[in-house]
């Protein structure tokens, strides 16, 4: 369907020669870079007597989980194994649904982290919204694997926050590819990140550039939204023009039919415009309260939606704005004090967020934090319990899993253990919340992809080929 | 020493406490005791005076009744910036480095270290009593001295000057040397040189007769306690064949040095155990993040620790976020990958207090210790126990912090007062 809205008259005069047609395809103007991953195929698989933790806020203390073509087929207490699935004993083990980390820089900062491998800010001007973060992922970041080992099996990757308007993020499944287009999450919306405070004004005022203050920030959004709103009505027309019946297509009846020229495409203003649109989520980089109030009004003033304010340091400051607005904060558990923006970070920030109702998710922006989000929410969750928040262990899941999700707009599709999402899956030795856990077996899409115990199942990217000895574990 | 003088009468007034006894406590002394079930631990003035399986408590003391819960040492980090880094991104708040000073090794923290700092309660409302606070190169290879603290408030906070000279020889040095590791080793052994005729010629420089030195006079004679072996050298070295080299320097001119780093130090496990080089690591490190970890792995601190390595295990990937506060849930994630649980409690106590030279004061629960004692709500190492009292130096610690005010400031933010109303 998307493919004939899209390419419209062009695409029917090539359908007149189908040869030519073979020979060039018509591109896809909206999604240009699509996603090449389809899940491997796998076993019937069934774990069974272990403790599960829905991801959406249930808890079975003993249930029985089935994968089956990449999806989950059941899961509860009186689910039997189908006859020939591989049964793995979940006795005294943890399953919870593969982690998904919001806030990733995985393979656009890959490690080593050399000149060459810098690849996450586009630093040159304070708006590159014409860039999209998966022309950087390189798909061979050692971190990739290292997250897996810690339940990750789903994280967007952002640009960096050293830009107004940053670029497109990209949703990947955290699998073995040789390409990112391989990595792509099938069907995920674009994000668009964006950064409010002291880095857009650092970096640029630095270079005698605006923004070199947060008015200058908030000027910079405001020009950019404008230009949006005029390009998103110039296209809005020509799309209106082109779908109206002869005569009434925005000319004087009985007058000629006026040539419907499409406007010109810019790549900033599509970014811009798709996040007017709805069609690509708002990720914003604030870590103060009182911006994020001014960027709550800012978003009204031109009509859009802000999904999620990411490492929200302060959101326990605003989180009934949160609530009411339907804005999700992304959070460290316990990340202070490394600048003035961080400097009122607090242990309960996750907790109290929750608590006032908002939607409230772990994040890691970090290689080695992502690689134990759930013992960050250990943290956060017990902080929250010393001041007298009643969470439940599996109500905290929901800032793991089922959340992020929700932020990244994939939660019909995975974040939690039900029937027909993604059997994204995580097999844990222990709590998973606590320090002594470790991921024994990580699912995606039902097919094993980490074995903790079986070296043939932790897969080394190609860097690490030869450069390390094989007789450590990652 | 007369820096030391002025030290001394800034921070190091005795504290005066009363005497305490902790009863019906698992304590673990991590000293010869090993773990006392329904043990007892008394101090008095700052100092244990018993700590034991059933010693009664003095007249006049107060008795905590632990009910069973586990009581440690004070836990300590091996390498922060306490005291001295207040907002890390705010160069006017940092006193950690001095790019524009005339010398590098003469450098001396301590002179920074500002006890009011707000980073200071909040960790050690997580258990951390002691920490070496260091400085970072920033001019040549040499960091300057570090100092270790105690994070007591008032009188309980105490410092140690000149704990260790802190020096780069991985790619870090490399630059600061001019740019190849070819560059940073000469330059330290010229440094070396320099340092031997000037410990043989003090009356010489006096006069001005002394030839040229590569050092200014002010590093010369900061690194003359690191010659004679009373100031350890603390060499941050990541790559197996550094280390290598750093071994082999440690025994050419019988220093003593403390390998800060070791992402692939276990590598050449057996030889710094041979060698008796301790190690401050990191047990997260687990990614090639350059051309000189590409060995990080998991199995590091677990593999040193059964080489017979001294292992202290250091908050060094989470000191930029002021992570300090996780130093138990480090020690954690290393058992996690195989150390023993004993060793890695120890690599947060006893093990520093040996590596640093403190080990008269600091870092078991025996007799004559300073009484740096902490009871925990659970099994110290996880992630959601916290301590239900702190004691430094035998003085029970104020467990608020700026955290705990604005946590409660914002605790029922449905509920804020409107704009113009006094805040809570």
């Amino acid at each position: 369907m998307r493919k004939w809205m899209v390419c419209g008259g062009l695409c029917a005069a090539l359908a007149t020669s189908a040869l030519a047609a073979d020979k060039a395809p018509t591109p896809n103007l909206k999604d240009p870079y699509p996603s090449t991953y389809k899940a491997p195929s796998a076993p019937v698989t069934a774990i069974v007597g272990a403790a599960v933790f829905t991801g959406a806020g249930a808890y079975y203390p003993t249930a029985t989980v089935v994968m089956a073509e990449g999806k989950i087929l059941s899961v509860g207490p009186d689910v039997s194994p189908p006859a020939g699935a591989v049964v793995i004993d979940g006795k005294g083990k943890i399953v919870t649904p593969g982690i998904i980390d919001v806030h990733s820089h995985l393979g656009d900062y890959a490690v080593p982290s050399v000149n060459a491998n810098d690849d996450g800010n586009e630093a040159t001007s304070p708006n590159t919204a014409q860039v999209w973060a998966e022309h950087s992922v390189w798909p061979q970041d050692p971190a990739f694997v290292r997250a897996l080992a810690g339940g990750v099996t789903v994280m967007q990757i952002l640009p960096g926050s050293a830009n107004l308007f940053g670029g497109r993020s990209v949703t990947i499944k955290n699998v073995w590819s040789r390409t990112v287009q391989g990595m792509k999450f099938p069907g995920a919306p674009y994000g668009l990140k964006m950064a409010c405070g002291e880095n857009p004004k650092r970096v640029y005022g630095r270079k005698g550039t605006s923004p070199a203050t947060r008015m200058g920030n908030f000027a910079g959004y405001r020009n950019a939204w404008i230009q949006a709103q005029a390009y998103r009505d110039d296209w809005d027309k020509y799309e209106a023009k082109k779908s109206a019946p002869l005569g009434k297509g925005g000319t004087e009846p009985g007058k000629k039919e006026e040539e419907n020229k499409p406007p010109k495409r810019d790549l900033q203003l599509e970014t811009l415009a798709g996040a007017l649109r709805g069609e690509i989520l708002i990720h914003m980089h604030c870590y103060r309260g009182d911006e994020m109030a001014q960027v709550i009004d800012m978003a009204k003033e031109f009509g859009y939606h802000v999904t999620s304010f990411h490492h929200a340091v302060e959101a326990y400051k605003v989180g009934d704005l949160l609530a009411k607005e339907g804005i999700c904060a992304s959070m460290w558990a316990d990340w202070w004090g490394f600048k003035m923006e961080s400097l009122d970070g607090i242990e309960e920030n996750i907790p109290l967020v929750h608590a006032t109702g908002a939607c409230a998710m772990i994040h890691s922006d970090d290689n080695v934090g992502n690689q134990r989000l759930n013992q960050d929410v250990a943290r956060a969750l017990a902080a929250g319990r010393r001041m007298g928040l009643d969470i439940s262990d599996a109500e905290a899941w929901t800032w793991l899993t089922l959340n992020p999700a929700k932020a990244l707009g994939i939660d019909a599709k995975t974040g939690s253990i039900a029937s027909g999402k993604m059997a994204d899956v995580v097999v844990w030795d222990r709590d998973p919340f606590s320090v002594y856990a470790k991921a024994e077996k990580v699912y995606v899409d039902g097919a094993l992809a980490f074995d903790l115990h079986d070296p043939a199942r932790q897969f080394r990217s190609d860097f690490e080929l030869g450069y390390v000895g094989q007789e450590r574990a990652p | 020493m007369k820096r030391l003088l002025v030290l001394l009468a800034l921070f190091s007034t005795p504290a005066l406490a009363e005497p305490v006894a902790i009863i019906n406590a698992t304590v673990h002394t991590m000293g010869r005791a090993g773990v006392l079930k329904n043990g007892t631990v008394i101090f008095d003035n700052g100092v244990i005076t018993a700590a034991g399986a059933g010693p009664a408590p003095p007249a006049g003391a107060r008795v905590i009744d632990a009910k069973g819960a586990i009581v440690t040492p004070g836990l300590m980090d091996s390498l922060t910036f306490l005291g001295l880094r207040e907002v890390s991104g705010e160069d006017s708040t940092d006193d950690t480095t001095a790019a524009k000073a005339e010398f590098s090794a003469a450098f001396d923290v301590a002179y920074g270290l500002n006890p009011a700092s707000a980073v200071i309660p909040v960790t050690r409302a997580h258990g951390i009593t002691r920490a070496i606070t260091a400085p970072v190169t920033s001019k040549t290879i040499f960091a300057g001295q570090a100092a270790a603290i105690s994070l007591g408030e008032g009188a309980s906070f105490w410092v140690r000057p000149g704990i260790g000279m802190f020096m780069s020889l991985d790619g870090t040095g490399a630059r600061l040397a001019g740019g190849a590791r070819g560059a940073s080793w000469v330059y330290l052994r010229q440094a070396m040189d320099d340092l031997r005729f000037f410990q043989g010629n003090r009356k010489a420089f006096d006069r001005a007769e002394a030839r040229a030195t590569l050092l200014p006079r002010a590093d010369l004679e900061a690194l003359l306690p690191v010659l004679d072996g009373s100031m350890p050298l603390v060499v941050e070295a990541y790559r197996e064949s550094d280390i290598r080299q750093v071994i082999a320097f440690a025994g050419a001119y019988k220093l003593r040095v403390i390998l800060l780093g070791g992402a692939e130090a276990w590598k050449v496990a057996p030889e710094l155990a041979k060698a008796g080089i301790p190690v401050i690591a990191d047990p997260r490190d687990n990614l090639p993040t350059s051309f000189e970890t590409l060995g990080a792995s998991l199995d590091n601190v677990p593999r040193l620790q059964k080489a017979g390595v001294k292992v202290a295990i250091a908050t060094l990937g989470g000191a930029l976020d002021q992570r300090y506060r996780s130093l138990p849930q480090f020690a954690g994630i290393a058992v996690a990958n195989g150390l023993p649980y004993d060793q890695a409690l120890a690599a947060i106590t006893r093990v520093p207090a040996e590596i640093w030279g403190m080990a008269e004061r600091y870092g078991t629960l025996e007799k004559g210790k300073d009484a740096d004692v902490v009871i925990w709500s659970g099994d110290p190492l996880e992630i959601a126990s916290v301590p239900a009292a702190v004691f430094i130096r035998g003085t029970a610690q104020d467990l608020t912090s700026r955290q705990t005010q604005l946590r409660d400031r914002y605790r029922d933010v449905k509920n804020q007062p409107p704009a113009g109303y006094l805040p809570r």
